[in-house]
């Protein structure tokens, strides 16, 4: 079955459906083409399908229904050669604790059948390229978060994998270890990986992916670049306001057609607009008593807003 | 890869854990039989008269009672590995998942972990009866056969229990399983004492359960008195517990690791 789609894409799904035995459906009928070379992301709140699209596409979950490739195969009949091709990192760190840091990648590259000097060249290289070529001696337990999921990425690259699947791969992570996570995998982007990345992190999202797809309750319900997400679903700018307690209820529409959008939160206003400034200045001349303001630029937490009424992280 | 090549690496990766600790896993498999052969066989079987021997089959207690130790011992330990390890490895360290992103099968690790079972039991056993020769209870090379058959006693353990363990949520199910299970099976299966003490009806139900068959293979082989008519029946009865919880095994793990 090779339709145009599928010799360029490595992960190609339609009407991709898991339903589990209980009778829940995590996944409802997707489509997605994943191309070579680029760093593909699912973007979405926690139990919008992400991870139940990660497990199909890594073989460790049958499909319910529809069409999926995976590197030109199928995981129903192919399962054993598509995971010698990939590279997984989960969401929970699942690192082999009772061995070394380094025993982890020599043991992880036996499951792949690689030879044992291919196997020892490649476990220096990795430990180098994530820097835990000072740590190669040490058990895994005391590592830090930041440490373990590293060593999970250079676990996942033992096999020169031809994709590379990352669930959540900075959730609980501090910011300082997020961005050094974030600059190894854009290293491993400019060498060419096709990365597959499920987040509900938008700045992660908008750092890493070339093509984004936003997941809601088991849908697709949006598809692009950050950039052309962002120009379509939302508006160049964002108004953020701030009242004091009191001053919100007693608005009565006096914002009304300062902005294509106002989008009602806890504890602010969103006014979307071309320019932000410009709307600032008009609600001041409307002589509103706001507490503070923010202008900023249109996130993808803008679109996610747009698109579901709910925000990511909540 | 093919599945006996990846089954091997499942063991290797139990031998890289392993290693470390051998001498110290070997050193309490030499400790263990000479205390309970001590306290038991030499404290105990003292206090014996040659009539009441009559009921061991005329040999010194110690000599009867060995051979059921090293049988209880395949079964303990296979119970042992094959519960909180197995649950380690499928819930808390999730040791299966990383293996199943790799070419490893379900079918593999199985294989790989009764392998291990059989390897870890073999050389428990291989210590034991070099106990048991310190202790002059060996008679003939043919209780070199108790060595296969412990192995046998435990990957027939190892295999239902990998099955049973692959149906847990939690560990609460093993304190059961040693307590209602693997204890009465321990202490009535003819290891300490004569199964001909016990009312008929418990007999009958000593010869239904899989110790008991283990016992009487290993005690036939170190004591040179297999019987060629029951043998072939105990082993028969361990082969087919083998078998069936192999086949659960690779079941109940494919419905827990992918759903």
């Amino acid at each position: 079955m090779t339709t145009p789609e599928t010799s360029t894409s490595l992960v190609h799904a339609r009407g991709l459906t898991k339903r589990y035995a209980n009778g829940f459906t995590a996944v409802d009928g997707v489509d997605f083409d994943v191309r070579p070379g680029k760093a593909f992301g699912f973007l979405g709140p926690n139990g919008a399908g992400k991870t139940s699209t990660m497990r199909m596409i890594a073989c460790s979950s049958p499909v319910t229904e529809g069409t999926l490739s995976v590197i030109g195969m199928d995981p129903r009949t192919q399962a054993r050669q598509i995971k010698s091709k990939l590279g997984v990192v989960p969401q929970i760190d699942n690192l082999d604790t009772e061995l070394t840091v380094r025993e982890n990648l020599e043991m992880y590259a036996r499951y792949f059948d690689i030879p044992r000097d291919v196997a020892n060249r490649r476990t220096d290289e990795l430990l180098e390229f994530v820097q835990l070529d000072e740590r190669a001696k040490d058990q895994v337990e005391p590592l830090s978060g930041g440490m373990k999921r590293r060593l999970t990425i250079a676990r996942a690259l033992i096999n020169e994998p031809e994709l590379v699947i990352l669930d959540e791969p900075t959730t609980g992570l501090d910011p300082q270890a997020r961005h050094l996570l974030w600059e190894r995998l854009y290293q491993l982007k400019r060498r060419g990986a096709t990365l597959i990345i499920t987040t509900h992190y938008m700045d992660e999202a908008e750092q890493l992916c070339d093509h984004l797809v936003v997941m809601d309750k088991a849908k697709i319900v949006a598809e692009g670049s950050p950039r052309q997400l962002i120009d379509q679903h939302s508006t160049k700018e964002v108004l953020e306001l701030r009242f004091d307690d009191g001053v919100r209820d007693s608005l009565n529409g006096q914002l009304d057609g300062l902005a294509d959008r106002i989008e009602e939160l806890p504890d602010r206003l969103l006014l979307y607009t071309a320019d932000g400034e410009r709307t600032l200045e008009q609600v001041n001349l409307r002589k509103i008593p706001i507490e503070s303001a923010l202008v900023r630029r249109s996130s993808m937490e803008d679109v996610f807003l747009r698109l579901t009424g709910r925000s990511l992280v909540e | 890869m093919t599945v006996v090549a990846a089954s091997g690496r499942v063991w290797q990766r139990n031998w890289l854990v392993y290693r470390r600790l051998w001498h110290r896993s070997l050193a309490f498999g030499f400790l263990q039989p000479v205390l309970f052969l001590t306290a038991m066989g030499i404290g105990i079987g003292a206090l014996l008269t040659p009539a009441s021997l009559e009921a061991f089959g005329g040999v010194e207690y110690i000599h009867w009672l060995g051979p059921g130790l090293l049988a209880a011992m395949a079964m303990q330990t296979a119970t042992f590995e094959s519960t909180y390890p197995i649950m380690n490895k499928i819930m808390w360290g999730r040791n299966y998942e990383a293996m199943l992103s790799t070419p490893v099968g379900i079918r593999s690790i199985v294989f790989g972990e009764l392998g291990w079972t059989a390897f870890r039991i073999g050389s428990l056993a291989a210590v034991f009866l070099l106990v048991l020769t310190l202790f002059g209870i060996v008679r003939s090379p043919m209780a070199l056969l108790a060595v296969p058959v412990a192995i046998l006693v435990g990957v027939a353990f190892s295999a239902c229990l990998i099955a049973f363990t692959a149906t847990q949520k939690n560990d609460v199910g093993f304190s059961a399983i040693f307590r209602f299970v693997v204890n009465p099976l321990f202490l009535f299966s003819g290891t300490f004492f004569p199964l001909a003490q016990l009312p008929d009806a418990a007999q009958a139900v000593a010869w239904a359960t899989p110790l008991f068959h283990g016992v009487e293979l290993i005690r036939g082989s170190i004591l040179d008195q297999l019987d060629p008519a029951t043998a072939p029946i105990h082993a028969a009865y361990l082969l087919v517990m083998f078998g069936i919880g192999t086949w659960f095994a690779e079941r109940n793990l494919t419905r827990r690791m992918a759903g």
